[in-house]
């Protein structure tokens, strides 16, 4: 009769407990998603090559805008040098803050052709790190940025391995994962990443990938296209014009 | 029936039974667990909200254009494009505390350079110069105004702004060549060098004026124009500046 007694009075308690607690949850939710409706933006990028100068000023608003460590080898965003030599061997060089490498090229006239590629997260429609994760701390959004919950994350840098283009880095402060979320917390406030703000040259486009007229859309329509690595079926949002072949 | 029921040994039904309670535990606490509590959208609500709610460090230009009237200056030069933070860093906090947080100033030869020194890599057309034999030394800012360059005087010399040209002109066997020998150079090209563009010869009987068979002038290597070549431009093969002028 007791034990009876005592599982009567447990699920008496449990049952409308749960249900209480599902309403509170869903409410709270509704409440805290006013303003920025995610289901109407649907990010993407455009990198024209042929107008990066190489400047790395994305590089350091980004450093700047999203803590991002100072030292030379944590990047949200890089810029690549390629240099294409006479007999066909490819240079590839990470333009930092200082380019010392502006000096020694002065005057050097072996090589085919010289360009810089801006580098970032591509966030992709099929992203491999999402796939990879065990606790599930990195995933889609509904905007299509692919972000990393800080507080899952337990940093088993499985996903930095699994990303194609290099994009992630495990933060040395927070040891988690930290990868480019195109400044998430400037364009729900209708801002423009940091990089693509300050970019002196227009190299970088940014828009929404389904509006009808935008300076993204005008981008893809007016350039022929490509994107990295598109063998792997990653289907970056990250597209750029001009790309040379050796890019890897 | 019975009896293979009764031949399994007691302590292997006490672990069923065992095992049965906790499958049956398990089943009731899902049954009961409000799904809100599994579901991943919550972690991840949280995430998004987390990460929109980190705070801006870039005010973005057109916070700028209220208070400063360079602005305006900017608009028209070949600065237009450019974001005021592009330079002057980041300036979210001057912009709601203009007083007291000053946005920095770069005055630094070595700020501009970083655009503006020869780099091979960067596209064809942007005004580059060679930061070691263009004015050393002088801080950018007293000849140009950032907010709208353009050079302070008109070049005298097509060096001016065509150095790495002229450098290389200068080993080849061009080099007694004034560049407006082959290149007809409009007055306004000085001022405006991007709207008023020098000619290219575009005719192969202008290079053939020295290199033809029957050109006058002594010395100069000589090619029969007609057999030469083909149909193409000579200095689509011939770079004319290049020393070996391969």
């Amino acid at each position: 009769m007791e034990r009876r007694r005592f599982l009567n009075k447990l699920f008496a308690v449990a049952l409308p407990g749960g249900v209480l607690g599902i309403v509170l949850q869903r409410s709270r939710a509704r409440a805290e998603t006013s303003g920025y409706d995610a289901s109407k933006h649907y990010y993407g990028m455009g990198i024209q090559v042929d107008k990066c100068i190489g400047c790395g000023r994305c590089v350091e608003a980004c450093k700047d805008e999203n803590n991002v460590p100072r030292e030379p080898f944590f990047f949200r965003t890089w810029v690549e040098r390629y240099v294409i030599k006479g007999n066909g061997e490819v240079v590839i060089q990470n333009i930092d803050k200082t380019i010392s490498a502006t000096a020694e090229v002065i005057g050097e006239r072996d090589f085919l052709r010289s360009f810089f590629v801006p580098k970032l997260c591509n966030q992709c429609d099929n992203p491999p790190c999402v796939q990879v994760c065990p606790v599930g701390a990195t995933f889609k959004t509904e905007d299509g940025i692919i972000l990393v919950d800080e507080k899952r994350c337990i940093g088993c840098r499985y996903c930095i391995q699994a990303c194609p283009y290099g994009a992630r880095y495990l933060n040395p402060t927070t040891q988690t994962a930290d990868k480019c979320t195109f400044c998430y917390h400037r364009v729900v406030k209708d801002l423009l990443p940091a990089c693509v703000e300050v970019c002196p040259t227009q190299a970088r486009i940014f828009g929404d990938v389904r509006s009808t007229a935008s300076p993204l859309t005008r981008f893809k329509r007016m350039n022929k296209l490509h994107v990295l690595k598109p063998y792997l079926n990653t289907e970056p949002k990250v597209a750029y014009s001009e790309l040379d072949g050796e890019v890897r | 029936m019975k009896i293979f029921f009764s031949r399994i040994p007691d302590s292997l039904v006490r672990l069923c039974i065992v095992f049965a309670v906790l499958i049956g535990i398990i089943l009731v606490v899902r049954a009961v667990l409000p799904s809100s509590l599994t579901d991943h959208t919550l972690q991840v609500q949280s995430t998004v909200e987390r990460e929109a709610a980190k705070p801006l460090r870039h005010a973005g230009s057109e916070v700028c254009a209220d208070c400063h009237e360079e602005y305006q200056v900017k608009k028209v030069g070949y600065h237009r494009n450019l974001s005021c933070e592009t330079c002057h860093g980041p300036a979210k906090e001057h912009a709601e505390n203009p007083t007291v947080v000053k946005p920095s100033l770069p005055r630094m030869r070595e700020f501009c350079v970083r655009c503006h020194s020869y780099n091979p890599s960067r596209p064809t057309g942007f005004p580059q110069i060679n930061p070691a034999a263009h004015n050393p030394l002088k801080p950018c800012v007293t000849c140009h105004n950032p907010h709208d360059p353009k050079p302070p005087t008109v070049p005298q010399e097509c060096q001016g702004c065509h150095a790495e040209i002229a450098r290389t002109k200068a080993l080849s066997p061009h080099v007694q060549l004034e560049c407006t020998t082959c290149h007809n150079v409009p007055e306004g090209h000085k001022t405006s060098p991007r709207s008023v563009v020098a000619s290219i010869p575009r005719e192969r009987d202008f290079c053939g004026k020295c290199h033809g068979k029957n050109a006058e002038v002594q010395e100069t290597p000589k090619i029969d124009l007609l057999t030469h070549g083909e149909k193409y431009l000579c200095w689509q093969c011939h770079y004319p500046h290049m020393p070996e002028v391969k």
